[in-house]
């Protein structure tokens, strides 16, 4: 515990989430003990593979979960506890002070109504506005999230948007309320690169308007660079390693997330082999004792599978969960082995 | 490099020649189901691949880089245009058939589960081309055993598997290994590792190179990521809305972009670093419905640089007026502003 609290309550604290699919008598670990907390105006950006219990984090947050999940921990949302409240009240916060926005627009909006009165339901819902003023407000959020001619738009469906225009849309029914926290998943992988890119910059310059936080979850490591003030890297239900986008993108510390980056190909490659990490994901019903990507890992000793892996942070903030973080082996070492 | 005793044209010969390919779909509707519009998928689609070489298509959705694809290996019938492998139309009374043209040019698709019967084990599904083309069956299993060792899966262990007990990146290596298994000159991969995690991209990857030098192949390599297009190409194809935009060898068109288009392409890759973030949109909107495009230039619209000329004429595909004399690198574009067509030393990509 720091001695001196911060002045306001985080607007998001997540403490040793866990999250367990027991089913048939399989009992799946999808999430491990993940903590965090986010300031407002802050961008977490929670990069993993599919798998990983990135989007199964994002669900237990917000309480969207099938019953058979048995979720554990704690989250606070501007230092109220919100895991495990009723129903009735859970769904007051969402779409109002917490909401999500999907990979799949199409899926996520409802094709049966018009895009402006799904916003304005969303603001007569809960802040019982009257249904022009709604519309109104639904008219601005749309001209806010750059959708072209929005008063046209308003009484368009979702089927008559195109993809991009889809993605807005959605984004403004998720601000509807101004929330102070926004969970993203994947909101840009569907998207053409031309379309990503102008969503990626909307949702920064939203953020530095509005001033909520941001989850960001996504498996594309060009995306999470572009969006992110903290990385958080997941693998096999943990986070192994966590730091500013800076010092994950540049000096990346746990073998897991500089293999990442390293099979992520990016430009002037040609001609060489690309560095893999070898093997695939572990087995959520199974996963080994210690460290789980021991089993891929060029660099595993003994200490690796004994039990688990000690957080190793550094001065600044950053934390790597690796034993060789903790007790760094020399240069001449790292040389022989990667010869 | 040993000749290849399939090989009829000769080195020069380029194994795949498109010319004037085009395809527009009707969209009907209406109270007697009349036609009322057409896409236009691809429309006047020109290009050769050389035996070797890796051809990279790159386009967002509705460019009609997967029609082009599909075109070539005729799932679809085209509307007009002539494809000719190794010298022989493809089709022609005096050229080949169809099926023969398969026999050589093989496809791997994005969805590596809905291409895969679910009901053959993977050793089935790769021996099943062989056996339908008259290969006893005892050797036919042989060759899927020798093919799964080559795409790295271990026969004992996973041949007689079902989709459904493999991952998405063996089920890719699946489709592979059933894609050579006719000995094919060309195989076309339609977005083939866009589904899988980049660790296991990765993988792949490699493995497509591997195989690539191993079995004399020629890749069409078809993907919407720029990165892995540049990995993979000796030359691009830039498409936009049905049409080719730009073409030339990867190294000229990544380092000089000359197409708008391109360059807003180019400029949307996401950076990787954030020290250095893309802080200007390159290109605002969608791209626009191929159900009757804009005339002229179909870029014009979501184009900077747009002038009255580009409404009124299509630009042709050609080589840019700059362009030394000697200059062999086959660097076109389709583009009627001085922007494209002069050089411009202060630009960097």
């Amino acid at each position: 515990m720091p001695d001196i609290m911060p002045p306001a309550p985080p607007a998001l604290r997540v403490e040793d989430l866990t999250v367990r699919f027991r089913r048939r008598g399989i009992d799946v670990a999808a999430v491990n003990g993940v903590s965090f907390a986010l300031a407002r105006g802050e961008t977490l950006t929670i990069l993993g593979e599919s798998g990983s219990g990135k989007s199964v984090s994002l669900k237990a947050l917000m309480g969207l979960l099938p019953a058979y999940a048995a979720v554990e921990g704690g989250v606070w949302l501007d230092g109220r506890e919100i895991l495990g409240l009723p129903a009735g009240e859970l769904a007051k916060l969402r779409g109002g002070e917490i909401s999500m926005i999907f990979q799949e627009p199409m899926a996520a909006l409802d094709p049966v109504y018009t895009i402006g009165a799904q916003i304005a339901e969303t603001i007569v819902q809960h802040e019982g506005l009257g249904r022009r003023a709604a519309m109104q407000r639904a008219l601005d959020l749309l001209d806010h999230v750059k959708i072209p001619s929005a008063a046209r738009r308003l009484k368009n469906y979702p089927h008559e948007l195109s993809g991009g225009m889809r993605q807005r849309a959605m984004i403004a029914l998720a601000l509807a309320c101004s929330p102070s926290v926004l969970l993203a998943d994947e909101p840009t992988t569907a998207l053409d690169v031309t379309v990503q890119i102008q969503i990626l910059l909307l949702l920064r310059q939203l953020q530095q308007e509005l001033g909520m936080a941001i989850v960001f979850v996504t498996h594309d490591v060009g995306a999470a660079a572009e969006i992110s003030d903290r990385i958080a890297v997941m693998y096999a239900g943990r986070f192994v390693e966590t730091g500013t986008a800076r010092e994950i993108m540049h000096a990346p510390r746990h073998p897991y997330t500089q293999g990442l980056l390293a099979s992520t190909v990016h430009g002037g490659q040609r001609g060489r082999l690309l560095e893999t990490i070898p093997g695939a994901p572990p087995n959520l019903a199974r996963v080994p004792p210690g460290c789980a990507f021991a089993p891929r890992c060029r660099y595993t000793t003994e200490p690796c599978t004994r039990g688990e892996i000690p957080e190793a942070i550094s001065p600044t903030g950053a934390m790597a969960r690796c034993v060789r973080v903790v007790t760094p082996i020399p240069t001449h070492a790292i040389n022989e082995v990667s010869a | 490099m040993l000749s290849d005793p399939r090989d009829r044209g000769g080195p020069a010969q380029p194994l795949l020649l498109v010319e004037g390919l085009r395809k527009h779909f009707p969209v009907r509707g209406g109270l007697l189901n009349r036609q009322v519009a057409t896409v236009q998928a691809v429309d006047d689609v020109s290009f050769l691949v050389r035996k070797g070489e890796t051809l990279g298509i790159v386009g967002e959705s509705g460019c009609g880089k997967s029609t082009t694809a599909r075109l070539l290996m005729r799932l679809i019938e085209p509307d007009a245009g002539a494809i000719v492998f190794d010298g022989d139309a493809v089709g022609d009374r005096h050229g080949i058939t169809v099926n023969a043209m398969r026999r050589q040019m093989q496809m791997v698709f994005q969805d590596s589960y809905s291409s895969l019967n679910p009901r053959m084990t993977t050793a089935e599904s790769v021996a099943y081309a062989p056996r339908m083309h008259g290969l006893p069956a005892k050797e036919a299993t042989e060759r899927a055993d020798n093919l799964l060792a080559q795409v790295g899966l271990n026969p004992p262990q996973y041949a007689r598997r079902y989709p459904h007990e493999l991952s998405g990146g063996q089920r890719q290596r699946v489709n592979i290994a059933r894609a050579l298994a006719l000995e094919p000159r060309m195989v076309i991969l339609d977005e083939a590792v866009s589904a899988l995690d980049k660790s296991i991209e990765a993988q792949v990857l490699n493995l497509l190179s591997e195989l690539k030098q191993r079995f004399r192949l020629t890749y069409l390599f078809i993907s919407h990521d720029l990165n892995v297009v540049e990995y993979v190409s000796d030359r691009i194809l830039v498409m936009y809305l049905g049409r080719v935009v730009e073409t030339g060898p990867v190294g000229a068109i990544y380092a000089r972009p000359r197409h708008p288009y391109t360059r807003a392409l180019f400029a949307s890759k996401p950076t990787l670093d954030p020290d250095r973030r893309t802080t200007e949109m390159p290109l605002t909107g969608d791209p626009p419905n191929p159900i009757n495009p804009p005339s002229g230039c179909r870029f014009r619209t979501r184009c900077a640089f747009a002038q009255a000329i580009c409404a009124e004429a299509a630009p042709p595909l050609a080589a840019p007026l700059d362009q030394a004399a000697d200059d062999t690198s086959e660097h076109r574009v389709a583009c009627h502003l001085a922007e494209a067509q002069q050089a411009r030393a202060e630009y960097h990509a």
